[in-house]
């Protein structure tokens, strides 16, 4: 039977994939550089994860790599929009293409080479192991658990990157909002002329988010790859999150918060999707989407559809001035040589 | 005027030149300013002055020359190094985010808040500081909320702030209403006090006369007056040392009876970029024969009425006829079929496409129709004609008519477009901004030509900041504030329209409603 429950923990484990990838592409847009490559970033992450630590069994040292090729990644659409002032979008999906390749030839027989590692889930008995704080916070584990509601949903047999989008959402929102870093950062976004004027290096910090919004879609595949879905299945391990945390930015409005809840609403949808096909009854009558297949696809289809017509709509410059995007957004900066 | 015999010199600049590709932008100029002082530099449009005040701030190096700030010989290599000698350039396009609010952009780029924004404590101080050189603005408020007069305000704090010693203005009064210029030539006077020295870049000459303590004048590159001393000076002793020439200050316009309503504007509204309502309610009427001036300050819904008019944007109420005919949420066509000619603010991008031809770009209106179209295909021999003719006739100044229209200057490219819509025998012109960064020469044709317009019974709508543009050539002016019309006069005087434009009805400076126009 259907467990709200359960969909709702589960949703909120696979909705950290997306929050980690959206919150990067935040980073990046926020600077005024559009990243469509988040696909192709979140795949060489997932494989790189997976492929290091079956290889050395340590699934952090995994991450860290995933973060950096990831990161390196990015740093190809960084030159070539940043330096050389190319088109954000064609480079992004060029980027795309690349990571896909790169990822499908170097993890060509990974997904038959064993089973990994995996990070740990955050339990009592985990957290005890961790010194000095290792007790408090067991217990502090625990009384987040007993909540009614949230305690089983957020808290309970969640994974610790899981536990990571927790802190990491406000602090990416205080960042952004309340430093002197996201200060510059919106500056270089909004009006990078202004920026430019008071000495604030607006190609420097554009490479620099450009490489944050990598190293987060290299998090995020790693997510997958080594916490949420185990395993290398080619391009289907990331399946296309990668264009729907782009979608997500758009829906968020370039604010972290509102991308946490569009991140675990969509985590929750997919989990719903699987599970609603499972039961043979659904509220007591002959569950269609249990005999009738593509009544399935249909259903699966619907994020991506969601994320075409967010796409559709956010290309329209006047739709995204009003959702407040950064006015800059996609626009190489060239300094003002005036001629005269 | 500082009471010592002998003024102290803040800046020095010898022998400065800066070359651009093709152009010589300075050419071995110098320039003194002295503590205490509004040293205005005038000249036209190109004339250097720009560029000159530029390399003072930093942002161009040149190619020979020295500064001296203080005494001590300088070399800037960036705007930061310049901020740091205490000279700071407030720019005719502000620098500033719309996004944050006042204090954000004060602190953009300081090294202070080191981590944390802990913004009310910055609000307070900028607060004093803003009370303290009369500069009134909210520290709190967004850009975006602020009028063009308050974000002025806060690009001078944002150099107050820095310890700014010495501050560039480019235009500064381009952009403000009269009684905002006022409030602005308050506050530099307070700044003087202080012992701060303004440059005061500009081509009016009144307010010139007005304000600085000395002059100098650039011509083409080349200092004509340096360091003068303005009183005693008379407005056409500066415009011969600007030109070079005399220059006749006013326009001749014949006497033309105005035929019946070529464009009506009813009760139209309509939204900004951002989804905000931008035009609220605005009527009003054009004839034919009579050239109608639209005054207001920049950002008070122009644009967006100009674009209404001509189809560019969605009209949310009312509507709009020519001829009698609705022409509002039609196919633009519609309204070119109908005679309305369109010379749009931004010339670059709007009246011509850059990186095509002057034939294409005057043929746009045309190529449907034979000669010049037949069918499907366009004959080129015949729009080359057509170019070359209009290349002669308007005085478009290019070797030949396939250059591509993004390499002329200003004045010729206007000279472009207005040629492509007058050829169109208009029944109705909408002119937005058509002289703005024109030299004075240009200004004069633009003019002329809007005469001739007029002359030929069309009507023109005038859509201008500069209000002695309007006073000149217009037979009516209305005056528009946040989007809707404060009246109507036909012998205005720059202060009643001054009054109008930043927000005061008609009603209430007349409230007889003496002088307004009677016609209609």
């Amino acid at each position: 039977m259907l467990d709200l429950i359960t969909i709702l923990q589960a949703g909120v484990a696979s909705g950290t994939v997306l929050l980690f990838a959206t919150i990067g592409e935040i980073f990046a847009e926020r600077s005024g550089v559009m990243n469509l490559g988040v696909e192709g970033m979140m795949l060489i992450g997932a494989m790189s994860a997976f492929s290091v630590t079956i290889s050395t069994g340590d699934p952090l040292l995994g991450v860290l790599v995933a973060m950096l090729a990831a990161g390196l990644l990015s740093q190809i659409h960084a030159f070539l929009t940043i330096t050389l002032q190319s088109d954000q979008v064609v480079s992004g999906l060029a980027l795309t293409f690349l990571g896909t390749g790169i990822s499908l030839v170097l993890g060509e027989g990974l997904s038959k080479a064993g089973t990994v590692a995996l990070l740990p889930i955050v339990s009592p008995a985990w957290l005890s192991g961790i010194p000095l704080l290792g007790g408090g916070l067991a217990l502090l584990q625990q009384l987040l658990s007993a909540i009614p509601l949230l305690g089983p949903i957020l808290f309970t047999n969640q994974n610790v990157l899981v536990y990571g989008g927790y802190l990491f959402v406000p602090i990416a929102w205080y960042l952004i909002n309340r430093t002197r870093p996201g200060l510059h950062l919106r500056a270089v976004g909004d009006y990078p002329a202004a920026a430019d004027s008071l000495g604030v290096s607006v190609t420097r910090l554009r490479y620099f988010y450009v490489f944050v919004g990598g190293l987060l879609a290299g998090l995020a595949g790693a997510t997958i790859s080594l916490a949420i879905s185990p395993g290398w299945f080619s391009e289907l391990t990331t399946g296309g999150q990668g264009w729907i945390a782009v979608g997500l930015v758009i829906f968020a409005q370039w604010n972290p918060v509102r991308a946490m809840f569009g991140a675990y609403a969509f985590g929750a949808l997919r989990r719903l999707i699987l599970d609603i096909q499972g039961p043979t009854l659904l509220f007591g009558m002959a569950n269609p989407f249990y005999y009738n297949p593509y009544w399935g696809f249909f259903l699966q289809m619907l994020p991506y559809a969601f994320t075409v017509i967010v796409l559709v709509i956010g290309s329209r410059d006047a739709v995204r001035k009003r959702l407040g995007a950064p006015a800059a957004l996609g626009v190489p900066y060239v300094r003002g040589e005036r001629g005269l | 005027m500082p009471e010592d015999t002998t003024p102290e010199k803040v800046v020095e600049m010898r022998g400065i030149t800066k070359r651009f590709p093709g152009v010589l932008a300075n050419d071995h100029v110098d320039f003194d300013l002295w503590r205490s002082e509004i040293h205005a530099l005038l000249g036209e449009n190109g004339a250097g002055q720009s560029t000159l005040m530029s390399v003072l701030a930093g942002l161009y190096h040149p190619e020979t020359g020295s500064i001296v700030v203080n005494g001590k010989p300088v070399s800037f290599s960036s705007p930061r190094d310049a901020i740091q000698a205490g000279i700071g350039m407030i720019h005719q396009h502000f620098m500033l985010v719309q996004s944050q609010t006042v204090t954000e952009n004060i602190l953009l780029g300081l090294d202070r808040p080191r981590f944390r924004m802990n913004l009310s404590t910055y609000d307070q101080e900028i607060a004093t500081l803003s009370e303290r050189f009369h500069l009134k603005v909210d520290p709190r408020a967004k850009i975006w909320q602020l009028s063009v007069g308050e974000q002025q305000r806060v690009e001078i704090l944002k150099m107050l702030y820095r310890g700014a010693q010495v501050l560039i203005m480019d235009e500064p009064t381009a952009v403000l209403a009269p009684l905002e210029i006022e409030d602005l030539f308050k506050t530099l006077r307070t700044m003087i006090q202080d012992g701060k020295s303004i440059i005061f870049i500009s081509h009016k000459l009144n307010e010139v006369l007005e304000i600085a303590d000395r002059v100098s004048v650039l011509r083409a590159g080349r200092t004509t007056a340096s360091g003068v001393s303005t009183e005693g000076v008379t407005r056409s002793d500066l415009a011969r040392l600007m030109v070079g020439r005399n220059v006749i200050l006013s326009v001749e316009k014949k006497p033309v009876t105005p035929g019946e309503v070529v464009l009506s504007v009813e009760d139209v509204h309509a939204e900004s970029d951002r989804g905000l309502p931008a035009v609220r309610g605005i009527s009003l009427n054009v004839r034919g024969g009579e050239i109608v001036g639209l005054a207001g300050v920049a950002g008070n819904g122009q644009r967006e009425l100009a674009d209404v008019i001509n189809g560019l944007r969605k009209c949310q109420q009312g509507r709009v006829r020519l001829h009698g005919a609705e022409i509002s949420n039609q196919p633009i066509r519609k309204n070119i079929q109908g005679g309305m000619a369109y010379i749009p603010e931004d010339r670059t991008h709007v009246g011509t496409a850059p990186s095509l031809s002057i034939t294409d770009n005057v043929i746009m209106k045309k190529y449907q129709q034979p000669p010049i179209g037949h069918g499907m295909s366009v004959d080129a021999k015949a729009a080359e004609k057509f170019a070359q003719q209009l290349k002669e006739t308007y005085d478009i100044i290019v070797p030949n008519v396939k250059t591509q229209a993004r390499l002329l200057s200003g004045g010729n490219l206007q000279r472009v477009i207005l040629a492509r819509e007058m050829s169109s025998m208009p029944k109705m012109m909408i002119a937005v901004q058509p002289t703005r960064g024109l030299d004075v020469g240009a200004i004069e044709g633009v003019h002329k030509y809007l005469l001739t317009e007029r002359e030929a019974g069309a009507g023109v709508l005038l859509i201008s900041e500069e209000l002695e543009e309007l006073l000149a050539l217009c037979d009516r002016i209305y005056v528009i504030y946040e989007g809707q019309i404060m009246g109507e006069v036909s012998d205005g005087t720059i202060e009643t329209i001054g009054l109008m434009m930043t927000g005061t009805p008609l009603e209430q400076i007349r409230p007889y409603g003496q002088g307004a126009a009677t016609h209609v």
